[in-house]
């Protein structure tokens, strides 16, 4: 039993880096816009999917594709906020912002369905099947690369959000819109490019769920319930927090995996319940400021 | 001024009460007038949710809580008339018994529910009744000796001939309809739905000026998921099956979203306006593209006109448009009167 639970530890760990990858976009928009993206989970797949049509019809390495897709993403996403999202304003924002963006979702859906058919596809490359053996774990190569690719993309946003002048204005827009706008900060310019970096990263994070998962134009929900569930347990808008909710999650469902793959999911809901009852600003939430 | 005032405003209320009548009459007959099974299935499927979106607009559209889990109700009610009947060999008309119990489930879940689910606000809530409702789906998939798994559960039959199964709904669904709007009616023109929309206003304040906001919250969630539950178990018994990804479907919740505010949020009339239009639509379309995505594709551009045009919903703006017209030519402010005109008039 024992290193069966290790190993499913370090694949938790493995896939977890992953799904903070896409976290971490969720959040970020949360932070600067105060709105959930219900597209996320949609747009991982569209990512997914063109990393399918670069590598089948072009013959385009699976991580050499990304140079292509990360860049068509952020303008899809910079799209969707300038015509839909930059116009919502009022009292019912936040759900006005959630039936955009879940239609964004539906649009999307239907386009996919149209274009690949339902029937579910795989990314494949010579990585994807082969692993390797070290210290008694077999870690697939595809899981070690993605990992990595995770890390270098979060470190990316750290450095942009922290080492930039830019990614002052987008903390000081995260902080309190209105005094960024008094300072000078072009708040709507911060938000079209947050939105644009939190739907570019779903380019790296699809590729990788395509790689690893087979996936059709019906995948997003799934993906966004999970999505949501993290960036909920970890604090909406904490980038920390959404990397260690990720990781917590997928390792948590990967563990009662062993005993009840069916019930695994449950869990991961459940633990979402449980520790909002405990903590309703989940892990590294700030206390909610009094809306008005 | 005074007596013109009074006969206008009376008039106004012959004008609604005639209109409720005639439409009283309307829906009545209309059964008659249609009697084709496939224009009455839009007319049951539209009832259906006018009651649902009417008992998810007494909590949500009130309190201003944007719950996206009403369709674990409306799956439970389902779920509970189906296995009751099963399990207790309930047959024949005698399983309509069997809807206060959908109600009994509703409610009985909603407790737990909305005693986590209310303790958080805004998008921290509407991620929690997501949860919560992917949860119960799960189970419906997971729990096979309960809930017969991926099969799900079937209805028994009903000793009624297929010429009259449709109408004999009809009147059901009307009735529950009715009732949901009666019941929407009363709490909005009630204390404790004035309590509910000063949680949407503001609930810092409300709780600082004395109102138990948990207790009204959680009265108004546990209503209105009865209510869904009871509607849950009428459908489960029209379409005689529930699966767990037809009774807890997503896109149900998404669909009450929609109307609510294509028809006006925490208004009575645009949630009906709003199931009215939005529901024969998406069945029609569904029907007519049987691939199904055709019909996704103008739903969602129908999101987005709406939101973006109509933001407020059809019936706050048709409102407006109307005084704007009335208005017209006259200043847009009622003149001032004089206090002592005011209380000359109030000593008559």
């Amino acid at each position: 039993m024992a290193p069966q639970i290790y190993q499913a530890i370090v694949d938790g760990i493995l896939v977890g880096g992953v799904y903070a990858l896409m976290a971490v976009g969720l959040t970020l928009i949360f932070g600067v816009l105060d709105i959930i993206n219900i597209a996320q989970g949609v747009l991982v797949i569209l990512g997914a999917y063109l990393s399918y049509s670069l590598a089948t019809r072009l013959h385009v390495d699976l991580f050499l594709g990304l140079l292509i897709t990360v860049p068509v993403m952020f303008v899809i996403g910079v799209a969707i906020q300038w015509a839909f999202i930059r116009r919502l304003r009022g009292r019912e924002r936040t759900s006005m912002t959630l039936l955009v963006t879940y239609a964004v979702a539906l649009i999307i859906e239907g386009i996919l369905y149209e274009i690949y058919g339902p029937n579910p596809k795989q990314l494949s490359a010579s990585y994807v099947q082969s692993s390797v053996h070290v210290f008694g774990f077999y870690l697939p190569y595809i899981y070690l690369y993605g990992f990595a690719l995770a890390l270098v993309s979060i470190a990316a946003i750290y450095a942009l959000l922290y080492r930039t002048g830019f990614g002052r204005s987008v903390r000081a827009t995260m902080q309190d819109g209105t005094a960024a706008r008094l300072v000078g900060i072009d708040v709507n310019r911060v938000a079209a490019v947050t939105f644009g970096v939190g739907v570019a990263v779903t380019a790296a994070g699809g590729m990788m769920f395509g790689a690893t998962n087979a996936f059709n134009p019906n995948s997003g929900y799934d993906l966004i319930s999970r999505l949501l569930a993290i960036i909920i347990l970890g604090g909406l808008g904490s980038i920390g927090g959404a990397l260690a909710a990720s990781v917590f999650m997928l390792t948590l469902e990967s563990l009662v995996t062993i005993w009840s793959p069916e019930w695994a999911i449950v869990v991961f809901y459940g633990a979402l319940v449980v520790v909002l009852v405990i903590r309703p600003t989940g892990f590294f939430g700030r206390p909610p400021v009094r809306a008005q | 001024m005074a007596g013109a005032k009074i006969t206008s405003v009376s008039r106004q209320r012959v004008a609604a009460v005639a209109g409720l009548l005639l439409l009283a009459v309307a829906a009545i007959t209309f059964p008659l007038v249609f009697s084709s099974p496939v224009v009455t299935n839009y007319a049951v499927y539209a009832l259906i949710f006018v009651a649902v979106v009417s008992a998810w607009n007494m909590f949500s559209g009130f309190s201003g809580y944007i719950s996206l889990g009403q369709a674990v109700f409306f799956g439970s009610g389902a779920y509970a008339v189906g296995i009751a009947a099963r399990d207790w060999h309930v047959t024949g008309t005698a399983v309509f018994a069997l809807l206060p119990l959908a109600a009994a489930v509703g409610a009985v879940i909603a407790v737990p529910f909305g005693l986590v689910a209310l303790r958080v606000r805004r998008h921290t809530f509407i991620v929690i009744t997501i949860a919560v409702f992917f949860i119960f789906q799960l189970m419906a998939y997971n729990l096979n000796s309960f809930t017969g798994g991926t099969i799900g559960v079937s209805a028994p039959f009903l000793p009624w001939s297929p010429t009259t199964f449709n109408n004999r709904f009809y009147y059901i669904t009307l009735a529950c309809a009715v009732a949901a709007v009666v019941i929407a009616v009363l709490i909005r023109r009630s204390r404790f739905g004035l309590q509910l929309r000063a949680i949407r206003d503001d609930e810092d304040r409300v709780r600082g000026l004395g109102v138990r906001a948990m207790r009204v919250k959680l009265a108004a969630f546990v209503l209105s998921a009865a209510i869904t539950g009871l509607v849950g178990g009428v459908w489960f018994l029209y379409l005689t099956q529930v699966l767990p990804a037809s009774g807890f479907d997503p896109l149900f919740d998404l669909s009450l979203v929609l109307m609510a505010f294509l028809g006006g949020l925490g208004t009575i009339s645009g949630p009906i306006i709003g199931a009215l239009i939005v529901e024969p639509g998406q069945l029609y379309l569904t029907i007519k593209y049987t691939n199904g995505y055709l019909s996704e594709i103008l739903l969602g551009a129908l999101f987005l006109l709406i939101v973006l045009f109509v933001p407020r919903g059809i019936v706050p703006t048709a409102g407006e448009w109307i005084r704007r017209l009335r208005s017209r030519g006259r200043p847009a402010v009622p003149p001032v009167t004089s206090p002592a005109r005011e209380a000359s008039e109030a000593s008559r």
